[in-house]
């Protein structure tokens, strides 16, 4: 095997295993959250803390009943959670977890794909994930259920729109669509105020850009306060009212690593995705003193740890919106996608071409 | 056989089956969820020919956007309409049909017996596009350098059906029928 | 009359009051004492009025009760089961004192009725059960969750 191969099938399991990780870590995650929120406990009997609860919630998952109602579209009812779930996985192929490496001749890329369309390539798969919400709502047969998945669609299709939109300034700055150019260009410094380097992340340059497109990613991951499809005070549970046991699961999952991949998506175009945090490139130089390993191998494992961290910090943002505000309506909910996100993204779109255009960007 | 061919037959076979389910199967709905699946299988065949770009696009617009709209509509009518049967259509519309079938078949026969001639116009091979950074920089500068007035038409167009479909919604709305 | 209420320009540019929203949850999660009660380890205590499992009032190991009829009258439920006795100092004494406590209200109007202050209902909320079972006199005068 040669070493581009065996390097691609670890890249491959460190993304998949992450992903996998993700999903009890965001279950233990979002119960102690919220319950911590509420001024409750939460579970926190098995193991230290509660940690193993998403553990028994898993296997309770697997040995459950899988009953499948009579009156539902048997194939469709199938193969939907799939849908959920397969897309969710692939659109983290293009997502950079850590700089390029130099070592012994050979050209180590941490990105399991490096596609020309780069960031549209995850727009793309995302908007996949609808059908198979589409396809839960309508299999099951269920006027809830049909509802939930209307619902889905039309909230998916209005803030597909402001996510590709609030992104496009992004790239006419960057000049590229590749998630490993953008990230790596936002090593650069944007100004210096008082000795402190202000990194060139996209926030800093995109502020507008960046609320747009963390309010569509919420739509787009049908969180909370856009969890419009599942309601359940007015919808029972929308799309995933007939399911149970493992299929339940697999939306469950769905969620969770769509919310990793928003996450990530986030920290990549908007705050320098692998790029080092503030302070760990001292960190680094002594890590490398101390134990003598070579200082470009240090960078790399401290790249994937600032990742992580930024990963993780929106991924605790979710939780924390979930907790916080309470659902949109449906008329709101499209009053805010077309009367004001779709707006202000062209007029930032506007504003950040007559910027490039002047050459203050 | 290469990587490339293998990909291309498995895709152009889920296109040519899904595109036979579009027309046979009865549920309305379960027929665009097959054309939704040829629409992927397309995307599919552009990525394998190298147009990555294409091949997003096709997916972001017409399996993301269009068909979504398909299926949204199909399910808010809850379309129970009769199947339309060639039996029992009319003497003009089986004629027509049949002329409109003959003629599709007679043409995808020519474009088979003369696939060998079809060579790609225009002087852009794969490995110059590379050297020119890419798919989506050498479509873009396209679009808006050489071909900007064709691009801005096509906006027209849509501008124009967009017009017509908000001014088609209001005046429904202001007979005071429910929409 | 609903009060018609109209948000200011400030309110109506939802970011200022989302992240006051956040702050407010992010203190909650953070500093504020948590109410849950871990339940087999403490115990929230209930106030004395509090109408729970019965007992019958024993004074030197002897029941209280003279068999008087006034509870299972006053029993809305009709739960209460008593056969009558003799003693052999001619006190008269429930030989059967039975609470089908499946039946049970929890009214608390026979300890109103009862005045030898014999049938009392404790503090003692926990009577889940895995068989029906009906609560007999032995079991009544061992004095749970006595009140005094």
């Amino acid at each position: 095997m040669t070493p581009e191969i065996s390097f691609m099938l670890i890249k491959v399991a460190i993304v998949l295993t992450g992903l996998l990780a993700v999903v009890p870590i965001m279950l233990f995650v979002e119960r102690r959250g919220s319950a911590l929120i509420q001024n409750r406990l939460g579970p926190n009997r098995m193991g230290p803390f509660g940690m193993f609860q998403a553990a028994c919630d898993v296997l309770k998952f697997i040995f459950k009943e899988d009953s499948t109602p009579t009156h539902v579209n048997k194939f469709y009812y199938t193969i939907a959670p799939w849908l959920v779930v397969i897309p969710a996985f692939m659109t983290f192929a293009v997502i950079p977890f850590a700089g390029s490496l130099s070592m012994d001749g050979n050209h180590f890329n941490f990105q399991v794909a490096n596609l020309d369309v780069g960031v549209l390539y995850c727009f793309a798969i995302a908007s996949l994930g609808v059908y198979g919400i589409i396809m839960a709502g309508w299999a099951s047969n269920n006027k809830y259920s049909l509802l939930g998945s209307l619902r889905s669609s039309a909230q998916m299709i209005s803030y597909e729109l402001t996510l590709g939109l609030s992104i496009v300034g992004l790239m006419m700055i960057f000049q590229s669509v590749r998630l490993g150019d953008i990230a790596a260009a936002q090593g650069e410094t944007l100004f210096t105020v008082a000795g402190l380097n202000v990194p060139k992340w996209g926030i800093f340059i995109q502020p507008v850009g960046f609320l747009l497109f963390l309010i569509s990613v919420f739509a787009e991951t049908n969180r909370l306060p856009f969890d419009l499809p599942e309601g359940e005070s007015e919808l029972i549970a929308g799309y995933h009212l007939e399911y149970g046991s493992m299929k339940f699961a697999l939306f469950m999952m769905g969620e969770f690593i769509n919310m990793s991949v928003a996450s990530a998506l986030i920290a990549t175009l908007f705050f320098g995705g692998w790029q080092l945090l503030p302070g760990l490139a001292w960190v680094v130089q002594q890590v490398a003193n101390i134990t003598q390993v070579d200082v470009l191998l240090v960078t790399v494992l401290f790249q994937g740890v600032s990742f992580v961290i930024k990963v993780a910090f929106f991924m605790w943002f979710f939780v924390w919106v979930r907790w916080t505000l309470p659902r949109f309506r449906f008329d709101q909910l499209m009053n805010l996608g077309w009367k004001v996100l779709f707006p202000l993204g062209l007029v930032n779109l506007f504003v950040t071409g007559i910027l490039i255009y002047k050459g203050v960007l | 056989m290469s990587w490339s061919m293998v990909a291309f037959s498995a895709f152009s076979t889920i296109a040519i089956i899904s595109s036979i389910f579009v027309i046979l199967k009865k549920n309305p709905v379960s027929s665009a969820f097959s054309l939704i699946l040829v629409f992927f299988s397309f995307a599919g065949l552009y990525a394998v020919m190298g147009a990555h770009l294409v091949a997003a696009l096709q997916i972001m617009v017409y399996t993301g956007a269009i068909m979504v709209l398909f299926v949204f509509v199909i399910m808010l009518l809850n379309a129970d309409t009769p199947v339309l049967d060639l039996k029992e259509s009319g003497g003009l519309f089986k004629a027509i049909t049949t002329f409109g079938v003959i003629g599709l078949l007679g043409i995808l026969l020519k474009t088979v017996l003369r696939a060998k001639e079809i060579q790609a116009t225009g002087n852009l091979t794969e490995d110059k596009i590379n050297e020119l950074g890419g798919n989506f920089k050498v479509i873009s500068e396209a679009l808006f350098t050489d071909y900007s007035f064709h691009f801005e038409l096509a906006s027209f167009l849509l501008l124009g059906a967009i017009v017509a479909t908000v001014a088609l919604a209001k005046r429904k709305s202001l007979k005071g029928s429910s929409v | 009359m609903l009060a018609q209420r109209k948000p200011g320009i400030l309110n109506r540019f939802y970011l200022i009051e989302i992240v006051r929203g956040l702050w407010i949850t992010l203190r909650n999660f953070l500093f504020h004492e948590k109410v849950t009660l871990q339940f087999p380890e403490q115990r929230r205590d209930y106030s004395p009025r509090y109408r729970g499992q019965h007992y019958i009032k024993t004074v030197n190991e002897v029941e209280n009760c003279t068999a008087c009829m006034l509870c299972p009258t006053v029993c809305p439920a009709e739960c209460i089961h008593i056969v009558a006795g003799e003693r052999e100092d001619k006190e008269k004494y429930p030989i059967k004192f039975e609470i089908d406590i499946l039946r049970c209200c929890f009214c608390g109007m026979c300890e109103e009725a009862c005045p030898k202050d014999a049938i009392k209902l404790s503090n003692i909320y926990e009577m889940s059960q895995e068989h029906r079972e009906v609560y007999t006199k032995d079991f009544l005068l061992e004095q749970r969750g006595n009140k005094k």
